[in-house]
């Protein structure tokens, strides 16, 4: 397997204009919307600066090594990812389909997420944002009792743009609006995939880059707001103690792993539109050293503006003390400020302990709201509108954001459809006579109607799901596979000689060390216990439900039987593929053997190859 | 005598207090936050501003029970804190010892409530009626929301982009392929001239050299 099948001389595999749209496209494929909001959730959780260094080693020996591998034997196979593993060995088919059927199940709920980013984009061209404001109740004497008991950026998420309903089992029925801004993604990721990577390659200059001056701003806005700087502190001051608990490397492995999108598929494809003699191990380290630098980054606008909020809700927490007592007993107007607060507090306390005591004032702690986290949809569509909220001139923000999480979402979806569409090339199971634009049409319709789950009352809990467990156990078993794959079926050997093939120098002890021993060793350990934590308890989600007696806290309920029968599928559907197409293979590969030895080729002469085989023998 | 004219003083002036008194039955609590809304420009709270307090009250009950004449003497203030607090009642003008009932002053008010905020040019939250609710505003429901309009807008350019992408290859096609047939049809045009031309032939320039040659 030296040299590549080529491929036959009347289509031509498509080619990148030029090495930038190569590296922007993995790049925007490997930093999406987790490097935003799921890394400096992750990073505050774990102690911030301390969370830095188990990142870092699951990068160094775990994220490069892989994403090396993927590029560098996409670009030597030049093919997709069936095709590539196909290639390698027949049994290791089943690979390439997992990461096929994982590709597509990602996509289906991922464009979900854009499809809210769009509402949420379309509404930001409003004065006043309507995430602002309650709305009046029917009979308009007062603000609706949902909106009240929680807050107005909560109430528009969750009522007003998912409608969601009180838990899994009640489906709701289609929200319209849902369905259309839905529907619009599709048609926002068709376009950009019309033709290919011609087009990819051209949106990806702007989806790729634009994340990266928008973080810019924000930083530079955040920066100059009171309090950022305590978030800022707040997210660095490292926490060495946290290093003790194992929790904290196993996330930081599944986070940088994740984050850079291998065993997709995406990659493979990506690298084998190519040049055969291209540096694929400069390629390597630079994205997967850009995609982190991009969470960090991500991480200290997100934090700038995090302590903004969380410096204006103290404040005015205080605020809302300071009139309770200024009221209470009928000082001056003003006299007691945010700055002698405490003094006067402390006075009136001193003097009239019994009726402060009497009073409902809260306890206002910055480090208790500096503590409030958030990740996932919850930091964007909640913290975060509620943030921008406060800033003058909230509508520009609010547009830049959702821009931003727009092109993050695309870049990173454009990796998931190649995933899908080149090995449906490689597979040859599409007639040649339907052009490739209509395939990526039919592939696009039918993802939307699949998709059309998530716009039921109950989607956001489907989201969950799908995003909990086809994104992470299925991965993980894929990319121990490639691994092994490569490395032990391939053989080291091979895969040396073709990386100095392509460029001009073997892989150094560290890549071989990791390949060999290190990452495989470090998949298993992270696949274990990940699914071994899952196993344990019996999985539960947070629902939001109006009639909860604490409201507006979030419920916390089982997953039924038949949702839990649903996991399990879409953990095994993927990957069952492996085993399935190595039998089928197996027992194929057999009866072959078995027939060809029953039936005596005319071309076959045996006595010609024995003779051939002792004058090798004689050589050597 | 002068102990009699003492004790009806003293009557006369503990029942003209009694109807302004805290928590009065019908009476309101007003609380101004003149700092807190004006900032450096806050005026300070004296008498005067106390007198156009109860005249904008006046004016606010004539404006509601029409044809009763209210005058500033028919608003009575007590209870003044340095908070800008104070407790008010109104009494009626036909009977001066007869207070307004409480849910007609707060009709009153409600109707006059921009107009008595705008007099010292404080705001709902600023200038509070203790116990009237300030009436909430009804949220501005275009008849178009907004957001149909920009994704009206995002999707036509959306829908025209595909359309444009995928129909401009085939006319292009369709325009190559008519210029190549208009290119055959002109070849075989030329070779029928070509056939036909008697034009065709080179000029024989020996008979038209000998003439000059002979006439040495």
């Amino acid at each position: 397997i030296g040299t590549a099948s080529p491929d036959s001389g009347v289509e031509e595999r498509p080619k990148w204009d030029n090495k930038i749209q190569y590296l922007l496209t993995c790049i925007g494929f490997a930093v999406g919307l987790g490097n935003i909001w799921r890394f400096p959730y992750l990073c505050q959780i774990y102690g911030g600066g301390a969370f830095l260094i188990p990142y870092l080693i699951a990068l160094v020996f775990e994220g490069l090594p892989l994403l090396y591998l993927e590029l560098a034997i996409g670009q030597r196979l030049r093919m997709g990812s069936i095709g590539v593993w196909k290639s390698i060995s027949p049994l290791l088919g089943g690979v390439g389909i997992a990461s096929m059927i994982v590709s597509f199940l990602v996509s289906i709920f991922y464009n979900t997420i854009i499809a809210w980013v769009l509402w949420y984009f379309f509404h930001s061209f409003q004065n006043p944002l309507p995430w602002s404001q309650c709305p009046l109740n029917d009979n308009h004497t007062g603000y609706d009792v949902e909106c009240e008991k929680s807050t107005s950026v909560n109430y528009f998420w969750y009522r007003q743009t998912l409608n969601i309903t009180p838990d899994i089992e009640t489906s709701g029925s289609l929200q319209w609006w849902l369905v259309i801004c839905l529907a619009s993604a599709w048609c926002v990721v068709y376009i950009c995939f019309i033709k290919g990577i011609e087009s990819m390659g051209k949106a990806v200059y702007v989806t790729a880059t634009f994340p990266y001056l928008v973080l810019t701003i924000f930083l530079v806005r955040a920066l100059t707001l009171p309090g950022a700087t305590d978030g800022l502190v707040y997210l660095f001051t490292p926490d060495w103690e946290i290093l003790k608990n194992p929790q904290v490397w196993l996330d930081a492995a599944t986070q940088i792993f994740f984050s850079l999108s291998v065993a997709f598929g995406g990659l493979i494809a990506f690298s084998s539109y190519n040049s055969e003699r291209n540096n694929c191990e400069r390629d390597a380290v630079l994205v997967g050293v850009i995609n982190s630098a991009t969470s960090l980054y991500a991480s200290i606008s997100i934090f700038s503006i995090l302590g903004f909020k969380a410096t204006n809700a103290y404040n005015s927490c205080r605020e809302d003390n300071i009139l309770d007592l200024t009221n209470h007993f009928e000082l001056s107007d003003q006299n007691m400020t945010l700055e002698n607060y405490y003094q006067w507090y402390d006075y009136l306390n001193s003097t009239f302990p019994d009726e402060v005591a009497s009073l409902p004032l809260k306890s206002c702690n910055l480090q208790t709201f500096l503590d409030q986290s958030a990740s996932g949809t919850g930091l964007a569509f909640i913290v975060f509108t509620e943030a921008v909220m406060e800033m003058p001139g909230s509508q520009v923000w609010a547009i830049l954001f959702f821009i931003m999480l727009l092109s993050l979402g695309l870049s990173s979806m454009f990796g998931n459809i190649e995933g899908v569409l080149t090995p449906m090339h490689d597979l040859k199971i599409v007639p040649k006579w339907i052009p490739n634009e209509v395939l990526t049409a039919i592939i696009c319709l039918a993802s939307f109607l699949m998709s059309l789950i998530f716009t039921l009352g109950s989607g956001n809990y489907w989201v969950e799901v799908f995003n909990g467990y086809v994104g992470s156990v299925p991965l993980l078993i894929i990319a121990f596979f490639e691994i092994i794959g490569v490395i032990y079926v391939y053989g080291m050997k091979n895969f040396s000689e073709d990386i100095y093939f392509m460029t001009g120098s073997r892989p150094n002890i560290y890549w071989k060390a990791c390949w060999m021993v290190i990452s495989p060793i470090m998949l298993l350990a992270v696949l274990i216990a990940y699914v071994g934590l899952q196993a344990q308890k019996h999985p539960t989600y947070p629902t939001w439900n109006p009639d909860y007696e604490l409201f507006p806290q979030t419920q916390v309920k089982d997953y039924p039987d038949w949702v839990f029968a649903i996991i399990l599928l879409l953990c095994i559907v993927p990957v069952i593929s492996i085993p399935v197409v190595a039998l089928y293979e197996l027992i194929c590969c057999k009866i072959q053997r078995s027939s060809a030895r029953a039936e005596p080729s005319p071309y076959c002469n045996d006595g010609f190859v024995v003779e051939t085989q002792e004058q090798n023998n004689q050589r050597f | 005598m002068l102990e009699k004219i003492l004790i009806l003083l003293c009557l006369s002036s503990a029942l003209a207090e009694q109807p302004c008194k805290p928590d009065a039955s019908d009476g309101y609590k007003v609380r101004l936050s003149i700092k807190t809304a004006l900032g450096d420009e806050a005026y300070v709270w004296n008498e005067n501003e106390m007198f156009l307090f109860r005249a904008t009250l006046a004016f606010a009950m004539r404006s509601h029970l029409n044809g009763q004449e209210f005058d500033v003497s028919n608003i009575i203030v007590c209870d003044e804190t340095p908070r800008v607090t104070f407790w008010f009642v109104v009494t009626s003008p036909l009977n001066t010892s007869g207070l307004v009932d409480k849910g007609v002053v707060e009709e009153a008010i409600r109707m006059s409530r921009n107009r008595i905020n705008s007099a010292f040019l404080l705001t709902d939250k600023t200038l509070e009626f203790i116990g009237i609710t300030p009436t909430l505003t009804a949220p501005v429901n275009p008849d178009t929301p907004p957001w149909l309009i920009v994704f009206g807008v995002v999707m036509g350019a959306v829908g025209a982009g595909i359309i444009v992408v995928l129909v401009s290859p085939l006319v292009l096609k369709k325009r190559k392929k008519n210029e190549e047939t208009d290119e055959d049809e002109e070849e075989t045009g030329v070779k029928a001239v070509e056939n036909g031309s008697t034009r065709e032939g080179v000029y024989n320039m020996s008979f038209s050299d000998d003439e000059r040659l002979t006439q040495m």
